[in-house]
């Protein structure tokens, strides 16, 4: 019986700490959470002006992307992300896009190329840099393109969504869910997200 | 303290895998035959799978080996730099079955990947994942894996671990170490 009674409180100890540890090393290593309040932060746009997501006055959140120039999976996401500004910018939620990459490591991604490729593909969106890396761990991004959906409440900017564009980073024609609209499209309408995390194909963040 | 969660969440996690591995073996058991006949197939051969075809060389057991699963593509720069360390360890190591996993994008397997590969004279067996239900079978390979790449997978019969990250020569042949049997 005393044995018994050891045994169970040996493993709820272990199960207590291992829980804890786990929100621990998840929050060290992983960053945000579906759920989490996510911090504001001053970026430098494409454009020479800082710009932070309480800019945004009339906005109800934001889709935060992390992406670069250089990596051809986000290179063939542009298109999907500029369709993403273009339809939520006015209806709340506009695409912010924050280049990760360090540009001694990965020289096409450094701020004056970001002008360019901005330029070029006609960005509607803040393009900002990640100088100094100080965002993307804080967000937890892994890959560009990354995904995170930020909802205005009262305690501050709520995770929503993390996770890819769509179901099929490598061929739009193939995609069969649109997991990012679909999860805004929940938010506007008041209803719960269906899919609140999604793992997408993507480039390592250059450090 | 630490060092006691730490490995009580690594055992758990491979108890789990442990039971994934198993599920996987009887489901995949009846089909486990015309999968062989394609991996016997020549090296200049590119595969193009999808993700069930790709199932059985990510658990395939009772052959001693070392088995190292690279995912990688021609358009990512560290998994090409990485990509020499993998070939010399399927040259010079009998006990190691390297296969690499391309993600390159599918319309740019004949423009892209068959050219790297001829150019390169790889050795190790090359696949082209084709599978767009990317989002299922990413968590399906690692749960601790998001997608980005590069990432490798070693396993054997005893051992299995995950490596979302890229390799110096160096630190490959370290891993390669912890599998190896005394």
């Amino acid at each position: 019986m005393k044995k018994l009674k050891i045994l169970i409180i040996t493993l709820t100890v272990i199960a207590v700490s291992a829980f804890t540890s786990e929100n621990d090393l998840m929050i060290m290593k992983d960053g945000y959470k579906v759920g989490d309040i996510a911090t504001d932060f001053s970026l430098k746009n494409i454009d020479g002006e800082m710009v932070s997501l309480a800019d945004f006055k009339e906005a109800k959140g934001f889709i935060v992307v992390f992406t670069c120039n250089t990596c051809p999976v986000s290179v063939r996401n542009e298109e999907r992300i500029l369709a993403l500004d273009k339809k939520y910018k006015a209806l709340g939620y506009p695409v912010i896009a924050i280049n990760p990459n360090n540009p001694a490591v990965q020289p096409g991604d450094s701020y004056a190329l970001m002008k360019v490729r901005a330029k070029e593909k006609k960005f509607t969106f803040p393009y900002l840099f990640d100088d100094g890396q100080k965002i993307f761990p804080q967000y937890g991004a892994t890959a560009t393109p990354h995904t995170y959906i930020l909802k205005k409440e009262k305690e501050g900017l709520r995770v929503k969504y993390i996770g890819g564009i769509d179901d099929s980073s490598r061929n739009a024609a193939n995609v069969k869910s649109k997991y990012v609209e679909d999860a805004v499209d929940a938010l506007l309408a008041n209803k719960e997200i269906k899919v609140t995390s999604t793992r997408a194909i993507g480039c390592s963040i250059k450090v | 303290m630490l060092v006691y969660i730490f490995l009580y969440m690594r055992y758990s996690r491979i108890y789990t895998f442990f039971i994934i591995i198993c599920c996987v073996l009887i489901i995949t058991s009846c089909k486990n035959e015309t999968d062989r006949a394609k991996e016997t197939n020549e090296n200049d051969v590119i595969e193009v799978y999808n993700f069930n075809q790709l199932k059985p060389l990510l658990n395939k057991s009772n052959d001693d080996k070392i088995h190292v699963v690279n995912f990688w593509a021609t358009w990512c720069a560290p998994c090409v730099k990485e990509l020499p360390y993998f070939e010399e360890l399927q040259a010079n190591n009998k006990d190691v079955e390297v296969v690499l996993v391309s993600l390159d994008f599918p319309d740019k397997f004949e423009s892209q990947l068959i050219p790297f590969v001829k150019e390169k004279n790889l050795g190790s067996q090359v696949i082209l994942l084709d599978d767009p239900n990317e989002n299922e079978w990413i968590a399906e390979i690692d749960d601790a894996w998001q997608g980005a790449l590069p990432a490798t997978l070693i396993y054997t019969d005893t051992k299995r671990t995950f490596y979302a990250q890229s390799f110096t020569r160096e630190d490959l042949l370290k891993e390669i170490e912890k599998f190896t049997k005394i």
